[in-house]
C-alpha cells in the first residue's frame, strides 16, 4: 500500500450519535475547546473574586476581620497560580488551540481525538484538586505562586500540610493533562494540514499555539519534576530543597540540599511559561488586527520568526527572576544580556501591529478595540520588562509593586485584553450568533480604563520601595499618607474591573440564546475556519472534501480584486477582478 | 474616534504621572547612585518609545478609520523599513543594557577595604553580628542553633569568641566606609532589603550571599524582608542606624560578645527562693497568679521569656506608657532585680514552682476561638499552646486567661508593643488584627482554656 498522508486518510470520524457522545465525552476538538475554556473561565472568576479579597485587605487594612494573615497569603497564592496555570494557559491552548487549530489548517479534528478528550478531564481533574484544597484542614497553600521552599512545605507557612500537597499533585496532574493536549496539537500542526497549507501559508494564531506548545512541552517538565522532587522532600524526608535548618524552633533532618535549585528549576519552566501564555496572544491578536484593519499583517515572514525566536530565546534568560536570590551574581552578565536581546524581536512584533493599522481601512469592532487596546498595555508592560530584565536597574525594584505592575500588565492584561478580542471575534464561529455590541463597548471601556487604573500608579508604589506579598504595611518611615490613599483608589479600580466582568458573562449567555444568528464569515476574513460549509462548522468540519489552500491567510485588499479579501480556499481563477485580468496575488 | 482620544489621554496621564508623582524613590542613602542614573536613561528611553508608538497608533487609528469607499494599501513587506526598525533597537536596547553591566560589574566586585557584618534572618526577626576586635567573623551553622546560642556560632572557632552578637531588631553600620553584607537564613528564604540604599539580596539556609554599600548618609532607615518567609513576613521588620564613626564606635562598645553571651550564669533556683519573696506577694508562693491582684501566673512560662519581660520592664521598654496601669506597678518590682545574677536566680527559682492550670474566667466560642487559633497563633505558640523559645513565642496554655485578654487588648491599642524598642511585642500588634474585637478575644483565650 503507497504511503497516504494523514490529511488525506479517509479516516474514521467518530461521529456522535448520544447526547453524552456529543457533549460530554466528545471528542470533537470543538466541543473540547468550549470545554477547556468553560472549565478555565469559570475557574478565573474564583481567581478574580481571590484578588477582589486581597486588595480589600490591601486597600482598607484592619477592616475586613475576616481576612487574617494566612487567608491572605491563600489568596495570594491561588490567585496567581489558578490565572498563570489553570486560566491563561488552558484557555489560549486547550482553549484556542483546540478551536483553531485543526480548523485554520484545514483538518477534520486533532489527530488524536481520544487523546484530546482524556486531555480536557484530566485537566478538570487537576482543577478538582486544586479547588479541593480550600476545604482541607489548613486551607490552601500560602507559599506564593512560586512556591518556593523551604517556605512552601515548612511550618510557618499557611497551607503548609495539606495545601501544598494537593497544590503539587495538582500541578503534576495539569502537566500530564497538558502533554496529552500538547502532543496533540503539534502533531496535527506537523501532519494534517491541508492540501496547500504549507507551514508559511498558516495564519500567526496556529504559529503562535503552536509554538507556546512545543515550549509547553519543554517546560512543563521542569516543573513537574521540581513539584515530584518537592512532595518528596515533603513526604519522605528527602532534601532535594532542604538545607539544614531550624524551623519555628525545631530542627529539622533535612540536610544539603538547595533552595536555588528549586529556583532554577521553576523559572526553568516559569519564564517560558510567560511565553506560553504570550506567543498564542501574539498569533490570535495578530489575526484580528489584519481582518478589521482589512489589510496584510505587516511582515508576515518576519512574525513568524519573531515568535520562533522569542519562543527560543525564552529558555535561556530564566535567572534573571533570580537577580537577588544568592546565586552566584556572575550569571546577571548573561542573563541581562539575553533578555534584553529577546526586547528586539518583541519589539519587531509591536512595529508590526502598528504598521499593519498605518493605511489600512479600520473598523472599530468590538475584538478590534480590544486588540488595539492589547498593543497600548502590552507595549507598556514590555517596557516596564526592560526595565527590570536589566539586572542593575532591577535591584531596588525586584520583589516591589513594580513588579505585580509590570507582571500584571505584560502577561494578565495583555493576554486577557487578547482573550476578549478573540473570543469576540470567534463567538459567531462558535455560536453561528452575534455577541450585543454595546455591551461588548460597555465590557472594553470599562476594562481598558479600569486596568490601567489599577496597575500605571502601582508602579510607583514600587519606586517607593513597598514590597509585594505583604498583608499590611503597619507603621514604617518611608510611607506618605498618600500612599494608603491610593492604595485604597486601586482597590476600588479592581472592583470596578472585577464587576464589569459580569458584563461580558453576561452578554456571552445572553448571546447564546439570544443572539442574532449570522453567516459563516461577518468579518469577511480570508482564513479557513471562516470558510466552513456550516457555521457553526459540524463535526468533520469540512463536508464531503477538505478545502484547498491557494494562499496566505492575509489577503486583504489586493489591488484590481473586486471584494476587499481573498479566502485562502478560492482558486485563482475563480478570484473576480475588477479588469478582468487574471488575478496573481501575494506569493510566498 | 473615541479610542483616539483615550489614546491620547492615557499617554498624557501616564507622562503627568512621571513628572509630577509624589511617589518616587526615596533620597538614595548609599553610593549606588549609578542604579538610579540607569534607572533615568531607561525611563527616558523607554518613555520616548511609549509616546511614539502609542502616538503613531493613535494617528493610524484616526487616519486610517473605515471608509468603505477606500481601500488599504496592499503591502505585504517592506524589507528595507524593518531592518531599519531592526537595527534602530538593536542599538536602543544596546545602549540601555550597556550602563547597567557596568554599575553591575562593581556592584559584584567587593572592595578589599570593606568591613565585613553579618546579617542573619529568622522567621519573622532579624539578627546581626559584627567581627569583633579581630576583625575576623567566626563560622557559625545552623546546626549550633540552641537557645542560649541563637545565631549558631561554631562554639569551638577562636575568631567567633569576641564577634558582636546584636539580637536586636536595630543595627548600625559607619558612614562613609565601605561595608560587605554577609547573609545568612537560619531557616526559609529572606530578602534584605533599605530601600534608599537601593541593593538588596535574598538570603538563603545553606548558603551565604553577600552585597556591599557604602552608607552616604546619616539617618535611621527601614529594613523590610522583602522576600516572602511566611505568616509572619510582613512584620519581619529592623532598622538600620547609619552613623558617624564615633557614633558607630560607642554603640558597638556596648554590645555583648558572643564569649559573654554564653557565659551567662547558670542561675540558682535555692539562692532565688529568697528574691522571690518580693514576688511572692503578688504573684503568689507558687506563682500561680492573683486576678485581684492583677498578676499573672509565673510557674510554667518560659525561661527566656521571664527574662526578656524583665529587662523591658528595668528598661522602660514596658510598664512606661501611661495607659499601662498594671504594668506600671511592675516596673518598679522589677528594679528590685539588682543584677543579672539575681534576675536568674529568680527564674531558675520560679521554674522549679509547681505547673498547675490556672482557673478558667474566660468564655466564649470556642469553634471559633479554635480556628482563629489555628490560623493565626499556633504558628509560634504552638498547636499546643506551649510556646517556642526560637519564634519568641511565650507559653499560653494554662497560663492565667483573664492576663491574655487584657494583653490582647493592649496589643490592639498599642498600649504594649508600641515602644520602638520592643522588637517582639510589635509583632503582635501586627498578629492581633486577625482579632476583630473583644468577643474574638474571649472566643480565642477560651480556646487556649482547653489546651492543657
Amino acid at each position: 500500500m503507497s504511503y497516504i498522508p494523514i490529511a488525506d486518510q479517509k479516516d474514521e470520524m467518530h461521529d456522535p450519535h448520544s447526547f453524552i457522545a456529543k457533549y460530554v465525552w466528545s471528542m470533537d476538538h470543538k466541543v473540547i475547546a468550549i470545554q477547556y475554556g468553560t472549565i478555565a473561565v469559570a475557574v478565573g472568576l474564583v481567581a478574580l473574586a481571590l484578588s477582589a479579597l486581597m486588595r480589600l485587605q490591601l486597600g482598607y487594612p484592619d477592616t475586613f476581620a475576616f481576612i487574617d494573615p494566612a487567608e491572605y497569603y491563600q489568596y495570594v497564592t491561588m490567585h496567581g497560580m489558578i490565572m498563570v496555570v489553570y486560566l491563561l494557559t488552558a484557555l489560549f491552548l486547550g482553549g484556542f488551540g483546540n478551536y483553531l487549530i485543526p480548523l485554520q489548517i484545514g483538518a477534520r479534528d486533532m489527530v488524536f481525538p481520544f487523546l484530546n478528550m482524556l486531555s480536557v478531564w484530566v485537566y478538570l481533574l487537576s482543577v478538582i484538586i486544586l479547588m479541593a484544597s480550600f476545604f482541607v484542614s489548613g486551607g490552601p497553600t500560602g507559599a506564593g505562586w512560586t512556591l518556593y521552599p523551604p517556605q512552601a512545605i515548612t511550618e510557618g507557612t499557611p497551607g503548609a500540610d495539606m495545601g501544598i500537597i494537593l497544590m503539587l499533585a495538582s500541578l503534576a496532574v495539569f502537566i500530564v493533562a497538558f502533554t496529552m493536549g500538547g502532543l496533540n496539537y503539534v502533531t496535527t500542526v506537523l501532519q494534517a494540514r491541508t492540501h496547500g497549507m504549507t507551514l508559511m501559508r498558516m495564519p500567526l494564531s496556529v504559529w503562535g499555539i503552536f509554538v507556546a506548545t512545543i515550549l509547553g512541552l519543554f517546560a512543563f517538565p521542569a516543573l513537574f519534576v521540581s513539584a515530584i522532587m518537592m512532595s518528596f522532600d515533603k513526604l519522605l524526608g528527602t532534601s532535594f530543597f532542604m538545607p539544614a535548618m531550624v524551623s519555628i524552633g525545631e530542627t529539622l533532618d533535612h540536610t544539603g540540599g538547595s533552595p536555588v535549585l528549586f529556583q532554577h528549576l521553576f523559572w526553568f519552566f516559569g519564564h517560558p511559561e510567560v511565553y506560553i501564555v504570550a506567543l498564542p496572544a501574539f498569533g490570535l491578536v495578530s489575526d484580528v488586527l489584519s481582518c478589521h484593519a482589512r489589510k496584510n499583517i505587516f511582515g508576515y515572514r518576519m512574525m513568524v520568526w519573531a515568535i520562533v525566536a522569542i519562543g527560543g530565546l525564552s529558555f535561556i534568560v530564566w535567572a534573571h527572576h533570580m537577580y537577588v536570590s544568592g546565586m552566584n551574581p556572575y550569571f546577571g552578565f548573561f542573563f541581562a544580556f539575553t533578555t534584553l536581546i529577546i526586547a528586539v524581536p518583541t519589539a519587531i512584533k509591536v512595529y508590526n501591529w502598528v504598521l499593519t493599522l498605518w493605511e489600512g481601512n479600520i473598523r472599530l469592532t468590538v475584538p478590534m478595540l480590544f486588540a488595539c487596546g492589547f498593543i497600548f498595555t502590552f507595549l507598556h508592560g514590555g517596557l516596564t520588562g526592560i526595565f527590570l530584565g536589566n539586572v542593575t536597574v532591577d535591584l531596588p525594584l525586584s520583589d516591589t509593586y513594580f513588579v505585580i505592575a509590570h507582571f500584571h500588565m505584560v502577561m494578565g492584561v495583555s493576554p486577557v485584553m487578547v482573550l476578549f478580542a478573540s473570543i469576540y471575534h470567534w463567538f459567531p464561529k462558535m455560536s453561528g450568533k452575534m455577541f450585543n455590541v454595546t455591551l461588548g463597548k460597555i465590557h472594553f471601556w470599562a476594562t481598558f480604563f479600569g486596568t490601567y487604573a489599577i496597575y500605571l500608579p502601582m508602579h510607583y508604589l514600587g519606586f517607593l520601595g513597598v514590597p509585594r506579598r505583604y498583608y499590611s504595611m503597619g507603621t514604617t518611615e518611608f510611607l506618605p499618607e498618600s500612599a494608603n490613599t491610593l492604595n485604597a483608589n486601586i482597590t476600588m479600580a479592581a472592583i470596578w474591573v472585577a464587576v464589569f466582568q459580569l458584563v461580558f458573562i453576561f452578554n456571552i449567555i445572553w448571546s447564546l440564546w439570544k443572539g442574532k444568528k449570522c453567516d459563516g464569515n461577518p468579518w469577511e476574513a480570508t482564513s479557513l475556519e471562516w470558510q466552513t460549509p456550516e457555521n457553526p462548522p459540524a463535526h468533520g468540519n469540512w463536508g464531503p472534501e477538505l478545502p484547498t489552500v491557494y494562499r496566505w491567510a492575509y489577503e486583504y485588499s489586493v489591488p484590481g480584486v473586486k471584494a476587499d479579501f481573498v479566502p485562502q480556499n478560492i482558486a485563482p481563477e475563480d478570484v473576480e477582478t475588477t479588469d478582468g485580468k487574471p488575478y496573481i496575488g501575494h506569493e510566498d | 474616534m473615541a479610542f483616539v482620544v483615550a489614546i491620547i489621554f492615557l499617554v498624557i496621564i501616564s507622562i503627568a504621572l512621571q513628572l509630577f508623582t509624589p511617589w518616587y524613590f526615596q533620597p538614595i542613602a548609599s553610593n549606588w547612585t549609578g542604579i538610579d542614573s540607569t534607572i533615568s536613561i531607561t525611563m527616558w528611553v523607554t518613555g520616548f518609545v511609549f509616546i511614539a508608538v502609542n502616538l503613531f497608533l493613535a494617528y493610524c487609528v484616526y487616519k486610517y478609520r473605515y471608509n468603505k469607499d477606500r481601500r488599504a494599501n496592499y503591502e505585504p513587506e517592506n524589507k528595507k523599513l524593518e531592518i531599519w526598525l531592526t537595527s534602530f533597537t538593536a542599538i536602543g536596547v544596546a545602549a540601555l543594557l550597556t550602563p547597567g553591566l557596568f554599575v553591575w560589574a562593581s556592584f559584584v566586585n567587593v572592595p578589599e577595604d570593606a568591613v565585613q557584618v553579618e546579617v542573619v534572618g529568622q522567621q519573622w526577626q532579624w539578627s546581626f553580628r559584627y567581627p569583633g576586635a579581630d576583625g575576623v567573623l567566626g563560622t557559625a551553622d545552623n546546626a549550633y542553633v540552641t537557645p542560649e546560642n541563637p545565631m549558631g556560632l561554631n562554639p569551638a572557632d577562636p575568631f567567633g569568641q569576641d564577634d558582636l552578637i546584636i539580637e536586636d531588631k536595630e543595627m548600625y553600620l559607619p558612614l562613609n566606609q565601605n561595608v560587605e553584607l554577609l547573609m545568612r537564613s537560619k531557616d526559609v528564604l529572606h530578602d534584605y532589603t533599605v530601600a534608599p540604599f537601593r541593593v538588596k539580596m535574598d538570603m538563603v539556609p545553606g548558603s551565604v550571599s553577600y552585597m556591599w554599600l557604602e552608607p552616604t548618609k546619616a539617618g535611621r532607615y527601614d529594613i523590610l524582608c522583602e522576600e516572602h518567609c511566611g505568616l509572619g513576613h510582613f512584620i519581619m521588620r529592623g532598622s538600620v542606624v547609619v552613623a558617624e564613626q564615633a557614633e558607630y564606635e560607642a554603640w558597638l562598645a556596648e554590645q555583648t560578645t558572643f564569649a559573654e553571651t554564653q557565659a551567662v550564669a547558670v542561675g540558682n533556683a535555692q539562692a532565688g527562693a529568697a528574691n522571690y519573696a518580693v514576688c511572692s506577694a503578688c504573684h503568689g508562693a507558687n506563682g500561680g497568679g492573683n486576678q485581684a491582684l492583677n498578676a499573672p501566673k509565673l510557674a510554667g512560662q518560659q525561661d527566656w521569656y521571664l527574662r526578656q519581660q524583665l529587662r523591658y520592664y528595668k528598661s522602660g521598654v514596658r510598664g512606661t506608657n501611661p495607659d499601662d496601669v498594671y504594668g506600671a506597678q511592675m516596673a518598679p518590682m522589677a528594679a528590685t532585680l539588682v543584677n543579672d545574677t539575681v534576675t536568674s536566680n529568680v527564674i531558675a527559682y520560679i521554674q522549679s514552682l509547681p505547673n498547675d492550670p490556672a482557673p478558667e474566667t474566660v468564655s466564649g466560642d470556642l469553634a471559633n476561638g479554635e480556628a482563629l487559633y489555628n490560623s493565626t497563633c499556633s504558628t509560634c505558640h504552638g498547636d499546643d499552646g506551649t510556646g517556642r523559645w526560637k519564634v519568641h513565642a511565650p507559653a499560653l496554655a494554662g497560663m492565667t486567661d483573664w492576663y491574655m485578654v487584657r494583653q490582647l487588648q493592649n496589643f490592639k491599642s498599642g498600649v504594649r508593643g508600641a515602644h520602638p524598642e520592643d522588637q517582639l511585642g510589635y509583632q503582635m500588634t501586627a498578629m492581633v488584627s486577625a482579632l476583630a474585637d473583644d468577643d474574638a478575644i474571649n472566643d480565642v483565650v477560651a480556646y487556649i482554656n482547653t489546651l492543657k
